[in-house]
């Protein structure tokens, strides 16, 4: 930003590089109040005196070391006014021992601050939609704007939601610091679960539209990325971050140029994302050498068979079958007896796949989508033409996404016409 | 902070002698470390709700009846009332109370104004 005359762009681009900058400040503020909305009233103040000085001045060096510099002393300011007796003097105490320790050259401090952050926004203490909420909006830096719109919420009632979750946050005294060991493997699922949900909000949307959107999946990974970068050597989180890695490399070909749900077997795998199979492969080696196997491991070795076959025909379908019955010895949830049907019936074991769907059919999974469209596809392979077509449209009605509708509808016409 | 963790028993299990002293050794057991950690403020349990009156006053007129204000399925058994400092450690502590086991433990914070 040059010195002089404020133009609209460069309040734009201040807004932009404040709000990028900001997160640290919150972070670290809010560890100190134990109170994300006092930490962001504080932010707020360094932000009109950004929107004061840096015009004139030009941005400082160290635009994230600024805003806590200024948002601390802010703080301490309305700690002054505000607080009465005990509480004050331990507040202002705190607030002035962060600031000697000068954070801004400690880099083991920032990263606690932020872990911490990450750990309060996925707090059990927290709603499942709440959590994904503070997450997004205090850990992944989105706006509540932005987050309203990936999830298709009113934008009043994720505010309300935000609000509501900071005000618990403060009165049930849910910390900001990193779980105790003993605690650990518990709190970083309650993370990881988080993180899984938003990628698949954005990679299998619920709520219509596209079928895959980019955006909250690319903030899922930078999620997963920190927390990798921040706690190296849990095998379940490098086990999630490959992957989601191994899904985010097949983005570009998942919708097809007919705007269908493209099935794997017609997708074009020299578009398949190299640099992210990689980084994923990499991952889950990395995850192995823990010998400690968990849910997202085992899903990560599926998506790593399906990712590193060379065609369709060479997938190693009793790989991703073993896979599969370790998972559901895990696991036994429907959903995974369903992929683990699936991939027996690819296993060359069809009559005892469709027993078993047959029976998902008829009880836990009656009615979802994904089972009557999984028996729709093996009746079709199976030349069992009608009967498969007859599933497919009992299918249709339930689906959310344009592209899935399409796909089935080409099914459907191929069953007729065949 | 402080706690408070309702104890709520939608029936207690039908146990035998050797269970319910066990129970109950539990019970001492948590209540001894609580009060040598200074973590537990006060515990108490509650008789059971055959006992209880309730008491209302409207246009300051007061009536009485006998029970419980609600029937519900869970009843109030017991509480604990535990001082630290943070949520985790109160729920880590609900966790071990042996009512958790069938029953179910509600930790909430105790109001304080100004807070």
């Amino acid at each position: 930003m040059e010195p002089g005359r404020i133009t609209e762009n460069d309040a734009e681009r201040l807004d932009l590089l404040f709000r990028s900058e900001s997160a640290r400040a919150i972070a670290t503020l809010a560890r100190i109040f134990g109170d994300l909305q006092r930490a962001e009233d504080a932010v707020q103040e360094a932000y009109i005196e950004a929107l004061e000085t840096w015009p004139a001045h030009g941005a400082p060096r160290n635009p994230a070391g600024w805003i806590l510099r200024v948002a601390r002393n802010r703080a301490i300011d309305l700690v002054r006014r505000e607080q009465t007796a005990s509480k004050k003097y331990e507040l202002l105490a705190r607030l002035e021992s962060s600031a000697n320790a000068d954070p801004m050259t400690n880099d083991e401090t920032i990263e606690d601050d932020r872990l911490a952050m990450i750990f309060a926004c996925a707090h059990p203490a927290l709603a499942p939609e709440t959590r994904v909420a503070l997450t997004l909006r205090y850990a992944a830096g989105l706006t509540t704007e932005e987050i309203a719109a990936a999830f298709l919420v009113p934008l009043p009632t994720l505010a309300q939601r935000l609000v509501r979750a900071k005000r618990k946050i403060v009165q049930s005294g849910i910390p900001f610091s990193v779980p105790a060991p003993a605690q650990m493997p518990e709190r970083l699922a309650d993370v990881l679960a988080v993180a899984y949900l938003v990628f698949n909000e954005g990679y299998r949307t619920s709520q219509g539209g596209p079928l895959v959107r980019v955006d909250l999946c690319r903030d899922a990974l930078h999620l997963t990325r920190t927390l990798v970068r921040l706690m190296p050597g849990e095998p379940e989180l490098l086990g999630l971050h490959a992957l989601m890695l191994f899904h985010h490399a097949r983005r570009m070909t998942r919708v097809n140029e007919r705007g269908e749900a493209a099935p794997l077997e017609e997708q074009d795998r020299e578009r398949w994302d190299v640099v992210a199979i990689a980084q994923a492969r990499a991952a889950l080696a990395e995850a192995a050498r823990h010998h400690h196997p968990g849910p997202y491991q085992l899903q990560a070795a599926i998506a790593a068979a399906h990712a590193t076959a060379p065609s369709w025909d060479a997938t190693d379908w009793p790989a991703i079958r073993r896979a599969y019955d370790a998972l559901y010895a895990l696991d036994p949830s429907p959903v995974i007896e369903l992929n683990l049907a699936v991939a027996l019936a690819f296993s060359g074991e069809f009559d005892e796949a469709m027993l078993r769907i047959d029976a998902l059919l008829e009880g836990p999974l009656a009615g979802y989508s994904s089972a009557t469209i999984a028996k729709a596809d093996l009746l079709r392979r199976a030349g069992e033409l009608a009967e498969a077509r007859r599933w497919f449209e009992r299918a249709l009605p339930s689906l959310a996404s344009e592209a899935e509708r399409k796909i089935v509808e080409r099914r459907i016409a191929e069953c007729v016409s065949r | 902070m402080k706690y408070a963790c309702l104890i709520y028993d939608d029936g207690v299990p039908t146990l035998d002698e050797a269970e319910q002293k066990q129970i109950h050794a539990d019970y001492m057991a948590l209540y001894q470390d609580g009060l040598k950690s200074g973590s537990i403020v006060v515990g108490e349990g509650l008789e059971r709700t055959d006992t209880a009156t309730t008491v209302r006053v409207r246009d300051g007129k007061r009536s009485t009846t006998d029970g419980p204000f609600a029937e519900t399925k869970e009843v109030l058994a017991g509480f604990f009332i535990v001082d630290v400092p943070t949520i985790d450690e109160a729920l880590d502590f609900a966790a071990k109370i042996p009512s958790a086991k069938w029953g179910s433990v509600e930790v909430r914070p105790l109001w304080s104004p100004g807070a």
